[in-house]
């Protein structure tokens, strides 16, 4: 009996580590592909030099002023975004969870179009007005869906009420301002051109207190699968536990969708693939859903901005036209006994 | 030391509706209480009062004297395990891993689980017989076996209280059974103060030190079994005339109780 449980239980660590082992693996080749491939085509031993080299020439330009930043930006917006779609699965125990049901991209996207349209010399301040929409949309669905606390059907509910309703006013404003829509519409597709350090700053905080927070949240999400009533028995706050995951994912998707746009697919999708590999164990879904979210954004950013070269595609469109499928024959598979 | 887990004075209901306008109970000893009455008529509700998931309107619960929501939630969690009449978990959990789950309360935040932790859940396997099904997910379990690994769940927790709302509604005659039996073993083994919530009158007569019955939100009677089901008790309960019967098996008496039909102008 031993040796059988022991046999189980090895399967499953080697699944986990060599899925986790697997991602990190592509997330490095990723990242190189993503410096390397381009209109200038760089090998490995010019991006050594212009890492440690001095800062100096055209290849350190492209190296260290266009690509890597972009490369880390979408690394670190895939993890984000990925991290909230789990969080939110989890915390409000719908499959069909993501950073956009709890209005934080409707109100990133109303306030940034808001901003584009109405103020479009003040486009710089888009990522800060996306995030502050984000939060407070957050805030409408929380006071919505509070009663003693936030339910999870009142939430999803709330959430999707006010995505509506900030949808409904990005229609009137393209409506009224049809002649200034072009600029938004890569916006809200989502993209990563152009971005640059300063965004890393923006997002980075964020992505590292997301860190911190899965580490801590794990055990929290694992005991909320269990039901309200389990995990109160079992000595936890819910109330608090499940507000708090909600601030966090919404920090999370709010801090991504302010400097990458609307970039859907990878918080709905990501968790998912994730758990069809590795099982809804918490402790190990966090961290490889973040990996495998960073993956996705730099590959499709890859394609995105290669195969149509010089035409660059907005990532988001990338993703859902790759991603959708594969995640449909995922489901087909995973339905079959 | 004796667990106690009383009720003082505790108006009990949900959302500014009353079902229980004033009631008191205490338990305090170890022994099996069942509680039992129609449907409606707030048995599940204390229960979910003295497992301190339902805050009372007014009055208190207490556990061991101390009011159960003033009580930080982790040393509520070591003394008291519930058991929810329907429960909920991802398919693909390992057993294992949901009988570790009772360990929350002395794993801390940052904590892992350590020695002690691994013998409990182990201890807890193996008391509810599914040490072997260790590793299995869930969703491959039959529905008497997941009953024990929810159980063992509880009994990770090293209660000296174990809470069970409707334990066997979902399970058959065998697995019913099977079950109860499971719980007397537990109470005589581990000296658990066990209460649970039972639709099953022979069940409760034949498993039971005591029988609480509840109707209309207040406790109807209170004691031994042939005390509490009485013909007349059952039917101003339930609205059924019973027959109210001893039977002899393997040396034991047994108080069997047989409803036969019902009664005319009942109301709950």
């Amino acid at each position: 009996m031993r040796v059988m449980m022991d046999h189980a239980q090895d399967r499953r660590i080697w699944l986990r580590n060599g899925v986790s082992l697997a991602a990190l693996v592509s997330l490095v080749v990723a990242l190189l592909a993503g410096i390397m491939i381009g209109a200038v085509p760089i090998n490995l031993q010019e991006i050594w030099q212009s890492l440690v080299g001095t800062p100096t020439g055209e290849l350190y330009q492209i190296v260290h002023n266009i690509r890597l930043p972009r490369v880390l930006i979408g690394a670190l917006v895939g993890m984000n975004l990925a991290l909230a779609g789990c969080i939110l699965q989890g915390v409000l125990r719908n499959p069909l969870a993501d950073p956009g049901i709890v209005g934080v991209s409707a109100g990133a996207g109303l306030a940034a179009m808001l901003l584009m349209i109405l103020w479009p010399e003040l486009t710089v301040f888009v990522p800060l007005a996306a995030f502050l929409g984000a939060l407070g949309a957050l805030a409408l669905v929380l006071a919505l869906a509070w009663n003693n606390g936030v339910q999870p059907l009142p939430m999803v509910l709330a959430g999707v009420a006010i995505a509506a309703l900030f949808g409904s006013g990005m229609s009137v404003l393209m409506i009224f301002h049809s002649d200034k829509v072009q600029g938004t519409v890569n916006w809200m597709a989502g993209g990563l051109q152009g971005r640059s350090w300063g965004h890393i700053r923006m997002i980075l905080p964020y992505s590292l207190i997301g860190s911190l927070g899965t580490m801590v949240s794990y055990r929290y999400l694992n005991l909320l699968q269990l039901g309200d009533d389990v995990a109160k028995s079992l000595g936890t706050r819910v109330q608090l536990a499940r507000f708090g995951l909600v601030i966090l994912a919404a920090l999370l998707a709010a801090s991504a969708v302010s400097v990458a746009g609307l970039l859907g697919f990878v918080g709905l999708i990501v968790p998912h693939i994730t758990r069809m590999l590795i099982g809804s164990d918490f402790e190990y879904l966090l961290p490889c859903s973040a990996l495998l979210g960073a993956v996705t954004v730099v590959a499709a950013d890859l394609i995105a901005r290669t195969v149509f070269s010089p035409v660059e595609i907005p990532v988001g469109i990338i993703m859902a036209f790759l991603g959708a499928p594969f995640f449909i024959y995922l489901l087909r598979k995973g339905m079959r006994p | 030391m004796n667990c106690m887990i009383e009720a003082r004075a505790v108006t009990l209901g949900y959302a500014g509706k009353i079902i229980c306008p004033c009631l008191d109970m205490a338990i305090s000893k170890p022994e099996i209480v069942s509680i039992i009455g129609p449907n409606g008529s707030g048995k599940s509700t204390i229960l979910k009062a003295i497992s301190r998931l339902l805050p009372p309107v007014t009055g208190s619960i207490l556990l061991n004297g101390k009011d159960i929501h003033r009580m930080r939630p982790n040393d509520v969690a070591r003394l008291l395990a519930v058991l929810p009449q329907s429960v909920q978990a991802p398919d693909d959990m390992r057993v294992y891993d949901l009988v570790a789950n009772g360990r929350a309360p002395y794993v801390g935040l940052f904590g892992r689980p350590n020695a002690n932790d691994q013998a409990a859940v182990r201890e807890a396997l193996e008391a509810t017989g599914v040490s072997e099904l260790a590793f299995r997910r869930l969703d491959t379990l039959s529905g008497g076996e997941r009953q024990r690994a929810w159980l063992a769940m509880a009994l990770a927790q090293q209660p000296q209280i174990l809470l069970l709302d409707e334990p066997t509604t979902y399970l058959d005659v065998h697995h019913q059974l099977e079950f109860m039996k499971l719980v007397e073993r537990l109470y005589r083994e581990l000296k658990l103060t066990v209460v649970m919530v039972l639709h099953d009158l022979n069940h409760a007569a034949r498993f039971s030190h005591r029988i609480i019955a509840m109707k209309s939100g207040e406790i109807f009677a209170d004691g031994t079994a042939p005390a509490v089901l009485t013909t007349e008790n059952l039917r101003l309960l339930y609205g059924v005339e019973s027959t109210v019967m001893t039977i002899e098996q393997d040396g034991c008496a047994h108080l069997v109780c047989f409803p036969h039909d019902i009664c005319n102008g009942y109301e709950a």
